[in-house]
């Protein structure tokens, strides 16, 4: 596309007021020859925008710099199809944080039009990716228990074809064993209606039900992954588009418990599961000999809760140990029944199921270290009742059950970046010396063996979940269109977990759908541009095969990275891991920062005017700068900032580009990394810091001191830390002197 | 049903939950529209300092959303806007809905100088009334859309044509009048949400009478920066910095005389907050009055973490009763001690009531027959055909749950207008 570049400037919200803007117009109409260049006292105005309009349609402007508020308001008024768009922040972060009618706030606004100018020559529409193949909007679903089978249902009557993969003979899963449930609205044991949905299921004429089956590779991408599944001796190949995965979860291995828990000294002492299964087959009986139940004990939190065995709650315990206790209650009125806990857990309405245990008749012993002592058929807990403030024994208990918890499918196996190469470990190892970068926990756990070069499952983050542990935004595990449903994500109830089943199924239709027309999923929704990758100068380093926290890069037997576009989130990261600068988008790319970085005008050092350039992260820390605009709190005139899609996707050579043309320090706004990170891309505010590490090597060949490149973590609420921070930064370059090459 | 009419989805309730429900079904394709009472959007959590267990603000996901709103044409929201009936049958639903003036139109620009103007003040609604804000206002710091409100007080005062003067884009419209809008639809999500327990209603904890006893969600307003005291937490009686503090939890909730429920999250916030005194105050002795922490699945590690603060102290008892003493302004907490069956007096700077949610079902249900639980909870996602509720109306959920939850409503409402 031809650019055809104009520019308009707003002098309303005081930024008439402030600046010079006959001179600020000279920027484009003199200096950079632009042929368009207009202002208006009220841009956002209906006058205004028809002003941009008119030239779109008469003089064919394609290209605009905006010169007005944030790009982060008035964004309906300045939306032109078909254009190239920036928006020059001249208000919240020119006119309201600095002084009015002063040379240095008039100095930086000109800058930011001179850096839009070079940025809007680097930029070009994006053209939306259409892979060769066409897309599949199909869904496949891994494992057919409720969440499964939830998923499959409820997304088929939204009319998509699903595929149903279950590794059991029989749909249900854990379900099946459960014959009685406590659910919503909590006031009493419900009959387990797993077989209506199993017959709902199966009698879909859009849902493809593939039992006794195991998927034996899952490769390619959203929109296009091919899926062999093996099943009854044969292997049958789906395309899908996106997937579910609602692999459920296993009990604790309760011969892993602590021995005082006495699992294993008597047949009598049982975990949570095995009742269930009981239950479902028979009466409630002693299971050593069959007789009547006459006392019962359920011990809560058996190797839950503890750092020894599992650090989680497993959420369902409580009410299922309230269930159960009822249940023998039911058969036998007589019998004594205690639950013996830590804390108990009944949030929600089923608070009103505790209240109907404790009307049932059942004792409740509060205790953190209860110790069951087997002898013959007959078994003792000694307790240390709280609330009694005394030992409590149990005696003569025909049964404990033990209430183990939930561990997640996807826990089993070993850990695939443990495993050695194929090109032995040494390499293996030297690489991972060399990039320090901390392998993301995937396990084989032989469910949807993935090819992909980063490993054949979903990473996990804690716990073996394959969660991304985003508050807002639960669904995003780090493999792009494949989202996690059920128990596998993280413990939860049936009502939960059929709730979590069909919002993941959600997920899965909008990732086709937005796949099919070439658009980016979750966070940069819409996003229409990819990264594209100019192969000659391909070193085969890696650095963007393995830094992707998506793993969209698959790499061939040469080391040489194949991009899955459709797998992309679009923030960049790949693009700054390169050291040869081949990855870039239609409309953000280094060349296109680094034209802005070489933009900025560096006076002389005799005018006493330092230069510091601000790489930001668009997501948090730029709406934060446009807060303390907001709040008209005031800013150092002399820095520059430049918006990134991700702090992650910073390239070193930016950091080269601005010191090498005199510009006295870099300071970096990313997000929190670590457990609890906040960085909308996972790993990329980790990953600018690491990089970062490395800036040294650049800084020592300059001959430049350390102190002029600093990254700072601001979240989006700490707009009053800014001026600080940025002052304090000042300080140290003022301390550390300008930069020496200025001028050359 | 292939009415392209009513190929569309209502959300009522700008929320966390509404915000999703809409968000998600247009990321799908389809148009929804939202209906948000408050001038602005994003609910009770956009009054949140930080969630639990991150430790991380709640605006962070909002900007987000908004942001994936802002570059969606099919999402369309009105603020200040409620739902007065809704007639018609699923795929087919027509919608009256009343728009409330906001007195400042869409010319807004959000300089600023209509405030400036104005020299009225008003109770702080965001801040629960803690302080005061000039009746030209921004709802919040961080409000979307950032657009102005003029309180009606300020509409009818002399000061009116002052402010509306002030503003140097005509977009103060002093003669807006409430409208009605119809909308036909081919479903309706309802996610209203939920408020808090009326404090007062605890009439052992002297919440109106004595200064020092606020409520959690008011502690997160102190916290916050854009809160009534810079997000500085100090005792409401003299501006001092506490140095003992305690949380009382299961204010009003598990309780059959008010709210016979757990409301799952206040452990958890009640945590959380104690990690703003620690913050701000290394030395404060903090109480957490229990009966049962309910910090389910990892929110487990949340706690196991707090529980190595030596200097806040974990009490297994219900607070029985709150009294002042008058000269300091201090609180004497009187609580059983349920491990030694004492009756203990523990005296605190402040106390923090960990009040329950309520449905604002419970007070403004759906306008059509839908069925509810005994607390004022519709029943099921699927209230009634075509008509779906979420979030906090269903359930007391945290924000996680509640966008899951919001997640499988928007699927639910597609299901009702595209079945293909």
């Amino acid at each position: 596309m031809e650019h055809k570049v104009a520019v308009y400037i707003c002098t309303g919200c005081g930024i008439g007021d402030a600046l010079d803007i006959e001179e600020l117009g000279k920027v484009a109409t003199s200096e950079n020859s632009v042929p368009i260049c207009k202002t208006h006292p009220n841009l956002c105005s209906q006058e205004g925008v028809e002003l941009i309009k008119s030239d779109i349609a008469g003089e064919g402007a394609n290209t605009l710099a905006i010169a007005a508020c944030s790009p982060r308001v008035m964004y309906d008024a300045f939306d032109f199809e078909n254009c190239i768009v920036d928006r020059v922040n001249i208000r919240e972060q020119v006119v309201w944080c600095q002084k009015p009618n002063d040379e240095d706030t008039q100095m930086m606004a000109e800058d930011y039009l001179r850096m839009s100018l070079a940025k809007v020559e680097k930029m070009e529409l994006p053209e939306p990716y259409q892979p060769e193949q066409e897309v599949s909007k199909n869904i496949l679903v891994v494992g057919g228990g409720l969440s499964g089978m939830t998923s499959a249902l409820e997304g088929a009557k939204a009319g998509y074809s699903v595929v149903l993969v279950e590794k059991e003979a029989q749909l249900g899963g854990f379900q099946n064993n459960v014959k009685q449930k406590v659910t919503f609205p909590y006031k009493d044991v419900q009959d387990n209606d797993i077989d209506n949905l199993i017959a709902a299921v199966t009698g879909h004429d859009k849902i493809a039900v593939y039992t006794g089956a195991n998927i034996e590779k899952t490769s390619g991408a959203p929109g296009l992954f091919d899926v062999s599944i093996k099943a009854n001796g044969s292997t049958v190949d789906h395309k899908v588009g996106a997937i579910v995965l609602a692999a459920g979860w296993k009990p604790y291995d309760p011969t892993k418990l602590d021995e005082k828990l006495a699992f294993g000294a008597s047949d009598n002492v049982i975990t949570n599961a095995m009742f269930e299964e009981m239950f479902k087959e028979e009466k409630i009986a002693r299971p050593s000999d069959k007789q009547d139940v006459k006392n019962a004990a359920f011990l809560q939190c058996a190797g839950q809760r503890d750092p020894n065995h599992l650090p989680y709650c497993s959420s369902i315990c409580c009410l299922t140990a309230l269930r159960q206790a009822c249940q023998v209650k039911a058969q036998n009125p007589d019998a004594n029944v205690y639950v013996v806990y830590k804390e108990l857990r009944t949030p929600g309405q089923a608070e009103d199921f505790y209240r109907k245990a404790q009307e049932d008749g059942i004792t409740f012993i509060r205790c953190q270290d209860p110790e069951v002592k087997a002898s013959g058929n007959q078994l003792t807990v000694e307790a240390d009742d709280e609330l009694l403030g005394e030992k409590v024994v149990l005696e003569d208990l025909d049964m404990v059950v033990l209430a183990t918890g939930m561990v997640p499918v996807t826990a089993f196996g070993p850990d695939f970046s443990m495993e050695e190469t194929e090109e032995g470990e040494e390499e293996k190892k030297k690489e991972e010396e060399e990039e320090d970068i901390i392998a993301d926990i995937i396990r084989r756990s032989d469910i949807l063996n993935l090819e992909y070069r980063q490993g054949p499952e979903l990473p996990a983050l804690r716990n073996d979940f394959p969660d991304s542990h985003f508050i807002c935004f639960p669904y995003e595990t780090r493999r792009t269109g494949i989202y996690a449903a059920g128990c596998v994500r993280r413990p939860m109830s049936t009502a939960t977990a059929m709730e979590d089943a069909t919002g993941a199924i959600m997920k899965a239709i909008q990732c086709v759908e937005l796949t099919s027309r070439g658009a980016a999923v979750h966070p940069r929704v819409g996003d229409l541009s990819f990264p594209e990758l100019f192969m000659q100068r391909c070193t085969q380093c890696k650095r963007c095969t393995m830094e992707c926290p998506f793993g969209a890069y698959n790499e061939d037997e040469k080391a040489n990275p194949l991009p899955n576009p459709t797998r992309c989130r679009r923030c960049g990261i790949c693009m700054g891991s390169c050291p040869e600068r081949i990855i870039s988008f239609k409309n953000y790319s280094v060349d296109m920062i680094g034209s802005m970085i070489k933009a900025i005008e560096v006076p002389e050092e005799d005018e006493e005017k330092p230069r510091v350039l601000m790489l930001v992260c668009e997501n948090d820390a730029y709406p934060a700068l446009d807060m303390t605009g907001l709040k008209r709190m005031e800013l150092s005139p002399y820095i520059r900032v430049i918006p990134l899609r991700c702090l992650g996707s910073i390239n070193l050579v930016w950091i080269a580009d601005a010191l090498s043309k005199g510009i006295d320090g870099i300071i970096l706004f990313g997000c929190r990394p670590g457990d609890d990170y906040q960085c909308h891309f996972i790993t990329g505010s980790e990953l600018a810091q690491y990089r970062l590490a490395k800036i040294a090597e650049t800084l020592d060949r300059l001959v430049l001191e350390s102190e002029r490149v600093r990254v700072e973590e601001i979240a989006i609420i700490d707009w009053e830390r800014i001026p600080e921070i940025v002052e304090e930064f000042m300080e140290t370059i003022e301390e550390v002197g300008p930069n020496p090459y200025k001028g050359w | 049903m292939a009415n392209t009419e009513t190929q569309s989805i209502l959300v009522v309730g700008g929320g966390m939950s509404g915000l999703t429900t809409a968000i998600e079904a247009a990321e799908a394709g389809y148009d929804t529209y939202i209906v948000e009472k408050n001038p602005y959007l994003g609910g009770r959590v956009a009054q949140l300092h930080n969630y639990f267990p991150k430790l991380c603000p709640p605006y962070c996901g909002l900007e987000i959303n908004f942001r994936r709103i802002k570059q969606n044409p099919k999402i369309r929201f009105f603020t200040m806007a409620e739902v007065e009936s809704i007639s018609g049958e699923e795929g087919n639903f027509d919608v009256k809905i009343r728009l409330n003036p906001r007195y400042v139109n869409e010319k807004c620009t959000g300089c600023g100088e209509c405030a400036k103007a104005c020299t009225m003040e008003i109770e702080n609604q965001f801040n629960y009334g803690m302080d005061k804000i000039k009746a030209a206002y921004m709802p919040h710091a961080m409000a979307f859309p950032m657009r102005y409100v003029i309180d009606p007080a300020l509409v009818k005062s002399d000061e009116a044509q002052k402010v509306k003067d002030a503003c140097p884009y005509d977009a103060v419209d002093l003669d807006m009048e409430p409208k009605t809008m119809d909308l036909k639809v081919g479903a309706v999500v309802w996610a209203t949400g939920w408020h808090p327990y009326d404090a007062a209603k605890l009439d052992t904890y002297g919440f109106n009478e004595f200064p020092n006893v606020i409520t959690n969600v008011m502690m997160d307003r102190l916290a916050a920066l854009s809160g009534p005291t810079e997000g500085k937490i100090i005792r409401p009686s003299d501006g001092k910095a506490p140095e003992t503090i305690g949380f009382i939890q299961c204010a009003g909730s598990r309780d059959e005389n008010h709210l016979p429920y757990c409301s799952g999250i206040c452990c958890l916030a009640s945590m959380k907050q104690a990690t703003y005194v620690r913050e701000q105050y290394p030395d404060a002795k903090i109480y957490i009055f229990y009966i049962d922490i309910r910090a389910t699945d990892r929110l487990e590690e949340f706690y196991y973490k707090i529980k190595q603060d030596e200097n806040i102290e974990f009490f297994k008892g219900k607070v029985a009763k709150i009294t002042e003493d008058e000269s300091t302004k201090g609180l004497i907490l009187k609580v059983e001690d349920t491990t030694s069956e004492e009756l203990r007096e523990v005296p605190v700077d402040m106390a923090v009531l960990a009040t329950g949610m309520q449905p604002n079902t419970a007070e403004t249900p759906i306008p059509v027959q839908v069925p509810y639980d005994d607390y004022g909870f519709v029943a099921s996602l699927d209230a009634a055909p075509g008509i779906y509720a979420a979030g906090c109306i269903r359930t007391p959920n945290n924000v996680s749950e509640v966008v899951q939850d919001g997640t499988a409503a928007a699927l639910k409402a597609i299901q009702s207008i595209a079945r293909r």
